[in-house]
Formats: C-alpha cells, structure tokens, sequence
C-alpha cells in the first residue's frame, strides 16, 4: 500500500502546547517520524527591553518571563544586581526570599503535574486539586506584596518589605497542609495503571545526553544526575538548611513527574527549616532605587523550578544594564525534544512536552 | 400493527382519531405512531439533556468546583442555555470540507441511537416494539454512530479530525467484538434476544449471575462512547476537538446531545442487560428504571472525573490481548452452565453466581499475568534516590 507522511502542525493555537509552542509533526499514521520545533510567538523583547530601564525597573520585566514561578526570576535578578553592585541583603530579607521562592517552586512545580497529568487526559480533576492549592499560595504572595502572579517582590538588596504579621500562621497553615494534600494527589493518580503504562519508559532522556544538551533542572535530575545549584553553588541562605535532592533513575516521563512530586515535599522541608530560623531584623539593605554599577558583569545562576535561571548583567557604569541576556532553562531544556519525542505517538509527544515543563514566556522572552 | 396496539399513548390516540373524531384509519394510525415517536424521542432526548447537565455538575463536584449554577435552580436550564447559544452561533463549513458528509455526519450520529430507542422498555409495558432480534438491532444501530465519527473526521479536511476519526473506526472493530461477546453471554442466560424477554428471564440480576459479562460490557461500551479513558477520538489535549473540531453551531450541539444520549441508551441497556430493568421496583416501575440509568450515569461521570487516557496502541492491545480472551471465557463458562443446569433452581442459581465470580475473580489477574498488561507490581518497581548531599 502506497503511503505517505503527514505534516501536522501541533500549535501555535492548541490546548496542550503550554502557551504558544508549534510542533511541525511528520507523522505516519499515530507514528513520529520528525519534529520540527517553532518557537518565538511569545517574544517580547525583554532582553531589551531591559536596556531602556534602570535596574529596579528590570524587575517587573523579570516577572513576565516565566509567569508561574516570578519570584524565582525576581530572585536570580536580584542577586545578579547583587553582585554586581556589591550589596549583601541583610539576613532576614535573604530569608524572605528563600521562602518565597520555595513557595513559588511549589506553585511551579503544581502546576506543571497539573498540566502533565492533563495533558495525559485525565480531565481537569488532579490539575483542579493543584489549582485550588496554587490558589492558597497565591493569596501568601497577596499578603507579601499585593500581587499574586507578578510579584515583583524582591529588590536589589533585600526584600520589598517585611512579611505582615498574619503572613507566619498562613504560611504554617499550608505548610502543615501541604504534605497531606500531596498524598491525596498521589493517592489519586500516582500508581493509576493508565499514567504508569503511558509514562513509564517512555522518551527517555539518559544523563549522559541531558548533560551534553545542557539541560537542568528537575529533567535533569530525573535522568539521575545529581545537580542542583541550591548545593552546588548556595545562594541566599541555602547553606543554612538541610534537604535532599531527589534523583530519578530512568530518565522517562514517569521519573520526571515523580520527581516534581518529591521536590514539593522537599519545598515544605526548607521552608520549615527557614521559618524556625528566621530572626527580626531588617529586611532591604538599601531603600535607593537607582544604582550606577561599576563597570562590569556579573551572572548569578539559581536553582529555578524549571532548572538553571541566571541573569548576565553587564554594566556601563550608567543607571540601566548595558545589555542583559538571559540563560532560560526552559529553552534550553527543550533542546532534545526532538530525540524524546521521535519513534512515540502523538499522544506520547503531547504528554513528553507536557513533562519538560516549559514556560512559553521564558522560552520567547 | 399489532404490536402497537399494546401501547396506551397509541391507542388513546388512534381511539380518539378514528372514534371520536371519525377520522379515517390510516391518519389515526399514522397519528398514533407519531405521538408515540413524539413522546418517546422526546422524553429521551429531554433525558440526555439533563445528563450533559448532571455531568457537568458531578465531574464539578468530583473537582472541588460548584459547576453550572447561574441558569435556573442548581443551574438545571443550563443546558438550554446552551443549546440556545449553539442556535445563534455562526455555522461555520470550512472550505476544504466534503459538504455532503459534513452535513449529514450529526444526522447519523443522533439518528441510530434514536432509532435503538424502538426496543428499549422504559417501564413496565413501556416499550414501541418488542421485536426478537433487540439485542441484536442494538448493536447494530450503536455500530452506525462510529461511522458517524469517520464521516465528520474525513469530510472535516483537517488533520486532526480525521486522525481522531481513524482512531474511532480502529476502537469499533475492536470493542465491538468483546461487546457482543458480553451480550451473547446474556442471550445464552435468557435464551432469547428480546429485551422483554431478558428482563423476565432475571429471578436474579444478570450482574450478579454473569459479573464478568459486566464488566466487559461495561468498558466495551465505554470505548464503544468514546467515553474516558477511551476518549482518544476527541482526545482534547491532542486533537483539540478531534473529529468534533471544524464544528460549530447546532452541528457541534447535535453531535454533543448524540454523545449524550448514546450515554444514556447505554445506560438503559444496562440497566436492561444487568440490573433487570424496571423489576423489583419499590417505586413506579419508569422511575425506578430511571433511577438505575441514572446510576449507570452517575458512574461513568465517576470514571470520566477519575481516569486519564489511554494511549490508542494500548487501547488496541487491551481489547485484542485482554477483553477478548476473557469475553471468551464468560461465553464459554455461562454456556456450560447453561447446558448442565437448562432450567435452574434457586439453589443451581446461586451455585451458578458463585461459580461466575469465581472465575471472574482468577480469570481477571490470570489474564493479566498473561498479558502482561495491569500488573499490579508495576506501581512498586521504581525506585527514586534521594541524595542526601548536606
């Protein structure tokens, strides 16, 4: 029988493309012949952008990059400036701004296993139960700065401003919560006989390629490598608290999932260990807005949600950077898409995107 | 003629007709025929309704959402609401399609569900026609909806439709062999194929006699609906709409109620094939059938709330690999059965229900030893590390 290859154009405009990714399939029948990834339908020129505004400003760009985890943009921002201009936050603005950032990994990392355990069709139910516990987080970042998406909560030298005081219970309420929500997700579709025969084994990714296509993050650590910059190079007060990383062995869709599962609970762990050590004190080094860095650069990588996010500043001794330029975990960790998915099925290929967790306004920029 | 004759809506209408009025015989028979139609066409679809509405709302509840509630009480006319809206909506035919078949495909999908209506008995004394082939003229009937599926796919002229109708007509050759396998189990208890007739053949609920023949017709069926987790024909995180994607307007409504009410015809069969209809009713024998549909219903919401899809490799495999081999063993067990006991007693019957779940119980993880499809150890051979670098 005489057949011949399709090409089908999954995206712009698709349910499952996180935003606005095209996949150029050439398919035969279900089967994956060839991809052709299409990006830059997000593109916003925030990179340059950047160089218009002065350094304070560039934090607000920072939360409209990866929207579901700003205040991890916020943060390797900040510390990039940091370095740059050779403020220190003071310890409980550093504080601050692990916890926020390990809320804003949890908020990421829910999402994504929502979004995953859609994508694999199980209709709207485990992303409802993520959603509704975003939900609670989102009202944590409300009482930290009035805002729940883009927060814009950190400034160069600390913190915006100091937690209020109903902040702490709410924060120890879904702290307490959280794990027992985690085995309700978990007991709901972890060992689901449909999401382990569909995930497991499926577009593996060995550690030996992950490494070679410079891909971090939880993808990264799901293949077994053991990389997270919160150990490897601690920033803020990461080497103040104990926790562990959580490595897959197979590298396929089934360890990335779990892996983000594991990394929630780990969250929960820091910010305990933080709320217990947190003390009084002030939380911003300096309240100026304007800076005129020396002449230099700097780049500040930090364990994002979605894997290595750093900033590379360079300064012209004037008030804005002289160029930015973003390393952005989500474009780099779609590197070997085209091995993951090639030789599946449609449906493997909508499922084994969904498991890079990719953030179209990180990607485009 | 004369199996309507039994039916009250006909003949007070043919009564009233050709007596009172004085009209001629063939309008009063023709006007009776329609009002029965009228009743029973409608009354369904009124059913189907109100399970997009019961859906909506029970898959809400099972997400921790409230669901419809601003378009009447408890959002009941939402539904209408709906409809309404379609009505207004551009009806789009886009260029490439087949006009023809584009057309016609919502027709013949809703058409053979309302055409299977003829032979289900709503309650006691409740049916158009009691003909002896109703088993058999069900499967036919729900067999055309998936030609339906591959006529609005391959007329569509998108990619993804057609893909999505691919998928339907490869699900049909495989479920529909398991299906009737399933209903060929329940003809051998009843010896006959005559809906009637199967209900009065259950002393004891057929899902108690033959628990395997359930189950196998319960997701035979599923995958027949393109219900969850065999929903890969309209897969949305896939195929967007699948075949459903170039429609709108009343088109699209026309396919939804038909989605709907095959739903709910699957459910009456059920209730029919397994929970022996309207019998041992406590309440009006119509609404008691209702209440045990609607049950069949409020299940398949529970599933479709729960379960996430299968891929359509896998759906293949577990028909051919897994229901097939065990429809076999159902057919087979309950036609011994039959030949050593023809006429069981009570005593027979229950021996005959503990021998069933028996083999229900070893066949089920004998198969899936076999297959190696469901294994239950699969859950706990991954280990994930965790590296304590501090």
């Amino acid at each position: 029988m005489h057949t011949q290859p399709v090409i089908v154009n999954i995206g712009p405009h698709h349910p499952s493309t996180h935003g606005v990714f095209r996949m150029r399939l050439t398919m035969d029948g279900e089967n994956i012949l060839d991809v052709e990834p299409v990006i830059g339908y997000l593109h916003r020129g925030s990179e340059k952008l950047a160089e218009e505004r002065h350094y304070t400003q560039v934090i607000t760009l920072t939360d409209r990059m990866d929207y579901v985890a700003s205040m991890t943009n916020n943060q390797a921002y900040v510390l990039s400036c940091e370095q740059l201009t050779g403020i220190t936050a003071p310890d409980r603005g550093q504080y601050l701004r692990v916890i926020a950032a390990e809320l804003q990994r949890i908020v990421s990392h829910l999402v994504a296993t929502g979004f995953f355990l859609q994508d694999l069709g199980a209709f709207a139910t485990p992303l409802m139960y993520a959603m509704r516990e975003r939900e609670r987080v989102l009202d944590l970042f409300e009482m930290l700065c009035g805002a729940r998406i883009t927060v814009s909560y950190m400034r160069i030298g600390g913190v915006f401003q100091d937690a209020p005081a109903e902040f702490w219970p709410a924060l120890g309420k879904i702290v307490d919560e959280l794990p027992a929500f985690i085995d309700e997700l978990e007991g709901l579709i972890s060992k689901n006989e449909i999401v382990l025969s569909r995930t497991q084994g499926v577009s593996v990714i060995s550690g030996r390629d992950a490494v070679n296509a410079s891909i971090t993050g939880p993808v990264l650590r799901a293949s077994g490598v053991s990389w997270d910059l919160r150990k490897a190079a601690p920033y803020d007060v990461y080497d103040r608290v104990s926790f562990n990383v959580p490595l897959g062995d197979q590298g396929d869709n089934y360890d990335r999932y779990i892996i983000r599962i594991r990394e929630i609970r780990e969250s929960v762990k820091i910010i305990e260990q933080c709320v217990k050590q947190i003390e009084p004190g002030p939380v911003r080094a300096t309240s100026a807005m304007l800076f005129r860095p020396p002449v230099g650069e700097s780049y500040v990588p930090i364990e994002a949600p979605k894997g290595e996010l750093g900033f590379y500043l360079v300064s012209d001794g004037s008030i804005a950077p002289y160029r930015m330029h973003v390393r952005a975990p989500s474009l780099i960790n779609l590197t070997l898409l085209k091995q993951m998915l090639v030789g599946w099925k449609l449906s493997d290929a909508i499922v084994s995107f969904g498991s890079i967790d990719v953030n179209m306004g990180e990607v485009d920029r | 003629m004369s199996p309507l004759k039994d039916n009250s809506i006909f003949s007070w209408t043919y009564e009233s007709v050709a007596n009172t009025l004085g009209g001629p015989e063939w309008l009063a028979y023709g006007l009776g025929a329609m009002a029965v139609i009228m009743v029973v066409v409608n009354g369904f679809l009124l059913i189907g309704t109100i399970f997009t509405w019961m859906e909506r709302k029970v898959v809400s509840r099972f997400q921790s959402r409230v669901g419809p509630n601003r378009v009447g009480p408890f959002g009941i006319l939402q539904a209408i609401a709906d409809a309404v809206k379609l009505l207004f909506q551009e009806d789009i035919v886009p260029r490439r399609a087949d006009r023809l078949l584009f057309n016609a495909a919502p027709i013949v999908m809703l058409a053979p569900s309302l055409l299977a209506l003829a032979v289900i008995p709503f309650g006691s004394g409740s049916y158009v026609a009691d003909i002896n082939i109703a088993v058999l003229y069900v499967v036919g009937m729900s067999g055309i909806a998936s030609l339906a599926v591959l006529m609005a796919g391959y007329s569509s002229g998108n990619k993804l439709a057609l893909l999505g109708s691919m998928r339907a007509v490869a699900m049909l050759l495989s479920y529909e062999i398991p299906l009737v396998m399933a209903l060929l189990g329940i003809t051998i208890l009843a010896g006959s194929m005559s809906m009637v007739d199967i209900i009065e053949a259950q002393s004891v609920p057929f899902l108690l006699v033959s628990p395997l023949g359930a189950l196998i017709f319960l997701i035979a069926m599923s995958a027949e609906l393109n219900r969850p987790p065999f929903d890969v024909t309209e897969a949305e995180s896939e195929l967007v709409g699948g075949y459903l994607t170039e429609y709108s307007g009343m088109k699209f409504g026309v396919f939804y109620l038909a989605e709907f009410s095959n739903v709910v015809l699957a459910g009456a069969l059920f209730a029919i094939l397994f929970l022996d209809g309207w019998e041992w009713a406590v309440l009006p024998s119509h609404l008691w059938f209702l209440i045990k549909v609607f049950g069949f219903l409020f299940v398949a919401s529970w599933v479709r709330a729960t379960l996430p899809r299968m891929r359509i490799d896998h759906i293949l495999a577990f028909a051919w690999k897994y229901l097939f081999p065990l429809s076999l063993v159902n057919v087979v067990a309950l036609a011994m059965e039959t030949i050593a006991w023809p006429d069981p007693s009570p005593v027979q019957l229950w021996m005959m229900i503990a021998i069933n779940w028996g083999i229900a119980f070893t066949a089920i993880p004998l198969m899936s030893l076999v297959t190696n499809l469901g294994t239950p150890a699969r859950a706990g051979q991954r280990v994930v590390q965790t590296e304590e670098v501090n």
